[in-house]
């Protein structure tokens, strides 16, 4: 299973972390991606000839640095891009973590399940679940792959008793309803595993990524949701 | 010893000789719960406030100075006493016999009191100009004394902000003296090493500090004279927590009527008064309220403390600051949190009163704080902009659990410890110098070692660092001379007579040094070595701009290639300062710190190999380049913890700009999410950091609606300012600088 001295491509890393996972985080940004959502904030992680390569031992050499900032609940984070589609790499990399007492944590849209992606699971402490609507329909038409891959994803996340916290992006005229966080609700009310829902408002700042790439933000023409809007959203879920 | 007003305290050796530490060790009570026993504002507070906030927008009107008394030089008892509103102020006394009035005090040079008062459209008055016709100033000495060179330095800037023409600042008196044993104990004290002296051969030494004893005890009677105006007798030990504060606090004010230094701090005194307070309210004669009253009381008279200077100075030091710095919290060397209620309420002040720059509350961090207090500071960064963080856990071991903080980062024992200010040189103007054999191209002047300009087609790293070695080791000969020559003449002719009588008679002293461009010179090295760059000369010959090809390390990121530059250098530029000794024996300390001067070095600084144009700011203190850190805050944070402490005896300055959403989603993650990283950062013996959480837009608004924001405070570089007191040069400075954001 091992493969030593696997390259993974890297879109960046951020050692200060506090979006991603509980505590302050050591961020790996993974290069590539198979999805093309219509929010996605990093369309610049998409592209898997981008990037730059480095080896799971480089960037555990980066992130033992920040140990002291990690304390009781922080470690690292791999989000991308899709970090599933170098899910040799990254079990690796929290392989390595592990050896070091660092906390790992995956943040992935769940849309991959193979071997590399069991084994990764195994390696992993907790899960972000990015889960993006709660309709099949919108699924098809936003993401670029079916829903029940990410639930299928979520059941074995039950099975493997991994903890796992559920990730909504609110983007208005889509999801931003009643309707859908109580479906979410429902949803999660069913996975012993997940310990919380995060709702997080659709941001537009990315809007630069888009220009500099030169392509157009599908949702660019769409509003960031209201702040009263995610406040009453987020007290459906208490 | 036995005083009545002791009664309640516990004996220790504080009662037979002048020890306040011994006091505070065996009195004080720690405090590890939370905030929540803090009492709001009074009704009387907040109409004090209101009637401050008026006179601050009046003197906002007025350009920044409401007025100023051209004819009275300002001394202990010169002024007729002032009030805000007599009948309603707990603690009393004022600088001038108005509040916001201005005192001249030409004793630092006649020039910049002149030029200061014209500033502001006044006119220094002919009584004035006539006591000091015959007199020599600390200005006219140091001018009568310095070198063709030492004037060349300072004329190209390379070496700038000297304290050659203003009061040098930097000295903490150990005010709590006053209120623990009274004045006439005081005296008694000098007088008693004043008559000890007499066995001593009569040296230069002992011959200058017998009539500093002198001056020392005439002005300790100034003192209770200058109390007594206010119609108070200080001449024994403070009866209750009242009289402790304003004892301490008049103690304070004669050294600002006496000195206008750059730096002005307080020292530590939350812990000393708590123990005064707590004695109070067990018996019964004050209340929650009550001790949040005086402290705030206290705290307004330390904000509406001021001194006249001059634009020139403005820009150096901006924000019209008086860095009256007072240390919070830490721990003692038992093991014991230094942390009490009366460091809650101190910082609380923070919302009785409204954030403000002034006092400098500076939280002097350690790992082993009680996590309750951690979590109140980290709220009131997040709330206010107001307070800073310094290293207890790295500098405990040095000086004691009893020092305080001078100016920013100036670590030093209360009242046994003094510091000779030195500002700083410019390293990156030197590495430019070193390249052209002596030559600065933007005054034009040849200085330092005369040789041929480096002439290469690409820079080799082995070649420049032996050049610049060259002109770092004569630099630092050339800098330690200036600054023995500068502070013979402040002790000869400004000597702080009130501070150095609250200090220990055999006091330690020292001199310390500064270094600007750090960065900068970082990441020009690093160019150097790692891309490839081709000097670009003028028509004369000289190199005047850089082409750099290729990728390069930059300080900031967390790569060991360029931070060990950055380390080294500091460490390259302390041991050769050493190498020259010191006037009065004192011992060279260095700082990274530029307080707001990084605007103006870098205007005076041509185009450097890592990029930066010519004339463009350079970084603040310590930190790394505004925007070449690409792997976010922590990353930027560890570069600087690179740098040593023990190199930098005078502090590693840092500057942090978060927004709030980079910290967390919540309030409570943020707060918690802050704690660690301060703890995390302090763990690597990092030295210092300035927090603001916000956006750079509130910024940008404020920029552009200054009247919206009149009391919008920011930390800028080991203090804070209202962000309106800054040029708008400045402004622009502090708005490009990174903002850490969410991703």
């Amino acid at each position: 299973m091992s493969k030593q001295n696997l390259k993974g491509r890297v879109h960046s890393f951020q050692s200060l972390g506090t979006l991603d996972g509980p505590g302050v985080r050591f961020v790996t940004f993974m290069q590539g991606c198979n999805l093309r959502c219509g929010c996605c904030h990093n369309p610049d992680t998409w592209d898997f000839n981008e990037g730059t390569e480095y080896t799971a031992e480089e960037i555990i050499r980066k992130a033992v640095r920040y140990k002291e900032y990690f304390k009781e609940n922080g470690g690292i984070t791999v989000s991308g891009g899709e970090p599933l589609l170098q899910a040799d790499f990254v079990r690796e990399l929290f392989e390595f973590a592990h050896k070091e007492k660092i906390h790992t944590c995956l943040d992935t849209s769940g849309s991959i399940m193979n071997d590399s992606v069991k084994a990764l699971l195994e390696e992993t402490d907790i899960v972000l679940l990015d889960i993006k609507y709660t309709d099949e329909s919108l699924y098809e038409k936003h993401v670029g792959c079916r829903m029940e891959k990410v639930t299928e994803f979520l059941s074995y996340l039950e099975a493997k008793k991994i903890p796992t916290v559920l990730r909504q992006v609110i983007i208005p005229s889509l999801n931003d309803n009643e309707e859908n966080v109580l479906k979410l609700k429902a949803l999660s009310e069913e996975y012993k595993c997940v310990q919380k829902i995060e709702l997080l408002p659709f941001r537009k700042i990315c809007q630069v990524k888009y220009d500099k790439i030169g392509i157009e933000f599908p949702f660019g023409h769409l509003p960031e949701p209201k702040k009263e809007l995610m406040d009453s959203l987020n007290a459906l879920l208490n | 010893m036995e005083h009545k007003n002791w009664n309640g305290f516990k004996s220790g050796v504080w009662q037979n000789e002048i020890n306040v530490r011994d006091f505070i060790q065996q009195n004080y009570s720690e405090y590890k719960d939370d905030s929540t026993f803090l009492a709001k504002a009074t009704p009387r507070t907040e109409s004090m406030m209101k009637k401050l906030q008026s006179l601050f927008t009046l003197e906002r009107q007025y350009g920044g100075v409401l007025d100023i008394d051209t004819a009275t030089v300002s001394s202990l008892t010169s002024y007729a006493p002032g009030y805000i509103d007599k009948d309603n102020e707990i603690i009393v006394g004022m600088q001038t016999n108005r509040p916001l009035k201005r005192g001249v005090n030409p004793f630092g040079g006649m020039r910049m009191a002149r030029q200061a008062c014209e500033a502001y459209g006044y006119k220094l008055s002919r009584k004035v100009e006539e006591e000091f016709r015959f007199r020599t100033t600390h200005n006219d000495g140091v001018f009568r004394a310095y070198t063709d060179e030492m004037r060349a330095a300072r004329k190209c800037h390379v070496i700038t902000g000297l304290p050659d023409a203003y009061g040098r600042g930097r000295i903490i008196g150990d005010y709590r003296r006053v209120a623990l044993y009274g004045i006439n104990k005081l005296i008694e004290e000098k007088k008693k090493d004043k008559a000890k002296l007499a066995a001593e051969t009569f040296n230069t030494e002992t011959t200058r500090l017998n009539e500093e004893l002198y001056q020392q005890i005439a002005f300790l009677g100034y003192l209770k004279e200058m109390a007594a105006m206010y119609g108070f007798d200080i001449s024994e030990p403070a009866g209750n927590a009242r009289e402790a504060i304003q004892w301490t606090y008049f103690a304070y004010l004669g050294a600002i009527k006496e000195q206008n230094g750059a730096a002005m701090s307080l020292g530590r005194v939350s812990t000393f008064f708590d123990i005064y307070i707590e004695r109070d309210l067990q018996n019964g004669t004050l209340t929650e309220e009550g001790a949040q009253e005086l402290m705030d009381d206290f705290v307004m008279k330390l904000r509406i403390a001021r001194h006249l200077r001059t634009p020139e100075y403005n820009e150096l030091f901006g924000g019209d600051p008086m860095w009256i710095t007072e240390a919070v919290g830490g721990m003692g060397e038992d093991g014991r949190t230094l942390v009490t209620k009366n460091s809650y309420r101190m910082l609380n002040t923070l919302y009785t009163l409204g954030s403000s720059p002034e006092p400098n509350l500076t939280i002097l961090w350690s790992t082993s704080l009680p996590e309750n207090f951690k979590k109140f500071c980290a709220k009131v960064s997040a709330d206010t902009d107001s307070i800073q963080y310094e290293n207890d856990d790295i500098m405990r071991p040095i000086y004691g659990d009893d020092y305080a903080i001078a100016c920013c980062v100036s670590a030093m024992k209360i009242g046994k410890q003094m510091q000779f200010f030195g500002a700083r040189c410019n390293l990156a103007k030197l590495l430019l110098i070193a390249l052209n054999g002596g030559y600065d191209t933007t005054s034009g002047m040849h200085i330092g070692p005369q040789m041929p300009v480096l002439n290469v087609e690409k820079l080799d790293y082995e070649e420049v660092m032996e050049r610049f070695n060259t002109y770092i080791e004569w630099l630092s000969h050339l800098y330690v001379n200036t600054m023995n020559i500068i502070h013979y003449m402040h002790d000869k002719y400004a000597y702080e007579k009130t501070q150095m009588a609250l200090h220990d008679t055999d006091v330690g002293r020292f001199m310390a040094f500064g270094i600007a461009g750090l960065s900068v010179v970082a990441d020009s090295l690093s160019a150097i070595k790692f891309a490839n760059v081709r000097p670009i000369k003028n028509s004369d010959g000289f190199i005047v701009d850089f082409e750099t090809k290729g990728d390069f390390p930059k300080y900031g990121n967390d790569d060991d290639r360029v931070d060990f530059i950055a380390r080294d250098m500091a460490h390259k530029v302390i041991t050769e300062l050493r190498k020259t000794p010191t006037y009065r024996q004192a011992e060279h300390t260095l700082s990274v710190l530029t307080i707001t001067s990084n605007v103006m070095y870098g205007k005076n600084t041509g185009a450097t190999p890592d990029g930066r144009k010519a004339s463009a700011p350079f970084a603040p203190g310590a930190n790394p380049m505004h925007n070449r850190e690409e792997n976010g805050a922590l990353a930027s944070l560890n570069s600087v913890a690179k740098i040593s402490y023990d190199d930098c005896r005078d502090g590693v300055s840092n500057t942090f700009s978060i927004t709030p959403e980079a910290l967390g989603r919540t309030e409570e993650e943020r707060i918690s999410n802050l704690v660690t990283i301060l703890d995390g950062y302090f763990s690597k013996k990092a030295h210092h950091i300035n927090v603001n959480v916000l956006n750079r837009e509130t910024l940008m608004d404020a920029y552009n609606n200054p009247e919206a924001y009149p009391n919008l405070t920011i930390r800028v570089s080991g203090y804070a300012v209202n962000f309106n007191k800054l040029s708008r040069e400045q402004q622009r400075e502090v708005i490009s600088r990174t903002f850490h954001e969410a991703v």
